[in-house]
């Protein structure tokens, strides 16, 4: 029988192109926030990212070694998950808890709903979560930039907490910043979105749409009137544009129907927004995101475009 | 063994409300933040369910027929009642840690449906000691789920400090950790292909004909029978 069918994971398209070469531009296209974030917090982030990278290979390779099941580590998309958990960490957290991390996105949220295209919910994302609610003082304390080493509240949660703060726009940009260790240079993360849009890995639609929907819910609500200085602050603080470009367009745990696509944005969008402005915390893309991919099966089942010639069909 | 300790042996293992039958998870996943709680919240279920046992196997011929479901919540409603205000008198910190847990043991369904599948159909005494074994195994099972929950969300056992504070997880004490410990265990138990009601390779168990169908989880021949009609 398993002759006959030959089962793989979804997007079943005819193309050359390849699971590997995918994850293999997404890892490329990561290097050089990642290369900034090591040069700005030095060895430790250097060991987060590697450990949890080799820790998330190391579990699905040992989840698919005893549930004999094909070995496809091969295809770096472990490696992408560990790699996104690895940036998505505070700099001087211990090593353990990522790590920890990257076992729980491999084995609870990727393997046990069946592998790759099975897991509903961002694995990287869903650690990122999980971690978040266990140590909550150790993936919340950041270290300030510089030769201090004192930790220091991120710009969005100072933006948070005073409703007369300002923040350094140019700081913010090149990720002179306090944060996680690959969130804070917006430079590198654009340079490396660009490229994911020239291989064409991603589509701009997602990411767009989203930080297009954060930017006019924090014009209408962020009640600063028009400050379009503000704005941008908002936009370029915490992981806004390392979600929307690396997490919100991953294949799995984003619709695949055009018109989906829009309104998974516009969902983004309108829930980070909430949750940043009105929410708890200052930061809210991660909930935002792991959120809408629960909608996602529904989003798609709502938005499945008519068939050509079938438009103008009247019941 | 003699009919009483069949019918506990029954409770505690074969018929495990908890892990085989999966009845009564609400409580379930609510109150067992720790061994203690668990264990309390079981204990409690536990004298509701001998004391309403008892009682509606004794009124089982009082008890109209179609007076059967009110009656059985006045009895149940009744014996809770008295739990709830004898916790609240003696035991104030359990009391406050299981909060509005108590009062819904009333609605807890293996309660009624220990009343409704065994205590209307069988003698008082083996009703009351089907009571204490479902009671034990639901306390066993609330006691384990607890203490796993407290060790790796806390780092304690029955409050006895084990892990440092640094390596707590502490989303397991917390309801996203609930769902992750029961769901692993049923996950387990299904792989192992054990019994249980969400397992459906494994081979199911003997369960004791207590002449009502609407309860019982067997697959016995006259429920076969049954279905074929339905």
């Amino acid at each position: 029988m398993n002759q006959l069918l030959h089962l793989s994971a979804n997007p079943h398209v005819r193309d050359n192109i390849t699971t590997s070469e995918i994850m293999r531009d997404v890892m490329i296209a990561m290097i050089p926030t990642a290369v900034y974030g090591v040069m700005q917090w030095g060895a430790n982030a250097a060991f987060v990212i590697l450990f949890t990278t080799i820790a998330a290979v190391l579990a699905e390779f040992i989840y698919q070694r005893c549930m004999k099941l094909p070995i496809t580590i091969t295809d770096w998309s472990a490696a992408v998950t560990g790699m996104i958990l690895a940036l998505n960490c505070p700099p001087d957290i211990p090593i353990w808890i990522p790590v920890l991390g990257a076992f729980f996105a491999i084995i609870v949220i990727k393997q046990l709903y069946g592998g790759l295209g099975h897991n509903w919910m961002n694995p990287a994302l869903g650690a990122r979560c999980f971690l978040l609610i266990s140590f909550a003082g150790k993936m919340t304390s950041f270290t300030n930039v510089g030769a201090d080493g004192v930790s220091g509240a991120t710009p969005l949660a100072l933006l948070k907490a005073d409703p007369a703060a300002t923040a350094d726009l140019s700081a913010l940009f090149l990720g002179r910043v306090p944060g996680t260790i690959g969130e804070v240079s917006k430079l590198c993360l654009l340079f490396g979105a660009l490229y994911l849009i020239a291989r064409k890995v991603i589509s701009p639609k997602i990411p767009c749409i989203y930080i297009a929907t954060v930017a006019v819910f924090t014009l209408l609500f962020g009640g600063r009137g028009f400050d379009l200085y503000y704005v941008a602050c908002e936009l370029c603080a915490g992981g806004l544009i390392f979600g929307a470009f690396f997490m919100a367009t991953d294949y799995v745990t984003s619709p695949i129907t055009p018109n989906g696509q829009i309104v998974f944005a516009v969902i983004l969008g309108l829930l980070t927004g909430l949750f940043r402005l009105f929410g708890g915390s200052a930061e809210g893309v991660s909930y935002a995101i792991i959120l809408s991919n629960i909608l996602v099966p529904m989003i798609n089942r709502m938005t499945i475009p008519k068939a050509f010639g079938r438009e103008g069909e009247k019941k | 063994m003699n009919k009483y300790m069949e019918r506990i042996y029954n409770g505690i293992i074969k018929e495990n409300p908890t892990f085989i039958i999966m009845l009564g998870m609400c409580p379930t996943l609510a109150t067992t933040t720790s061994a203690i709680n668990g264990l309390g919240m079981g204990l409690s279920t536990t004298a509701v369910l001998m004391c309403s046992n008892l009682v509606i196997s004794a009124l089982r011929k009082t008890i109209p027929e179609r007076m059967r479901l009110p009656g059985e919540i006045v009895v149940v409603a009744s014996f809770v009642t008295i739990v709830q205000l004898l916790i609240q008198a003696y035991v104030p910190a359990l009391y406050s840690a299981l909060g509005i847990y108590i009062p819904l043991i009333v609605v807890n369904c293996i309660i009624l449906g220990r009343a409704e599948a065994y205590a209307l159909f069988n003698e008082p005494d083996v009703s009351f000691f089907d009571g204490l074994g479902m009671g034990l195994g639901f306390s066993l099972a609330l006691t384990l789920i607890g203490a796993v929950r407290e060790l790796l969300g806390a780092g304690s056992v029955f409050g006895i400090p084990l892990i440092p504070e640094e390596y707590h997880i502490s989303i397991f004490v917390l309801a996203p950790g609930a769902f992750l410990v029961l769901a692993m265990l049923t996950a387990v138990q299904n792989k192992l292909k054990l019994p249980s009601a969400t397992n459906g390779d494994a081979p199911k168990p003997e369960f004791v004909c207590s002449g009502n169908c609407l309860g019982c989880f067997s697959d016995c021949a006259e429920k076969a029978d049954e279905r074929k009609e339905a």
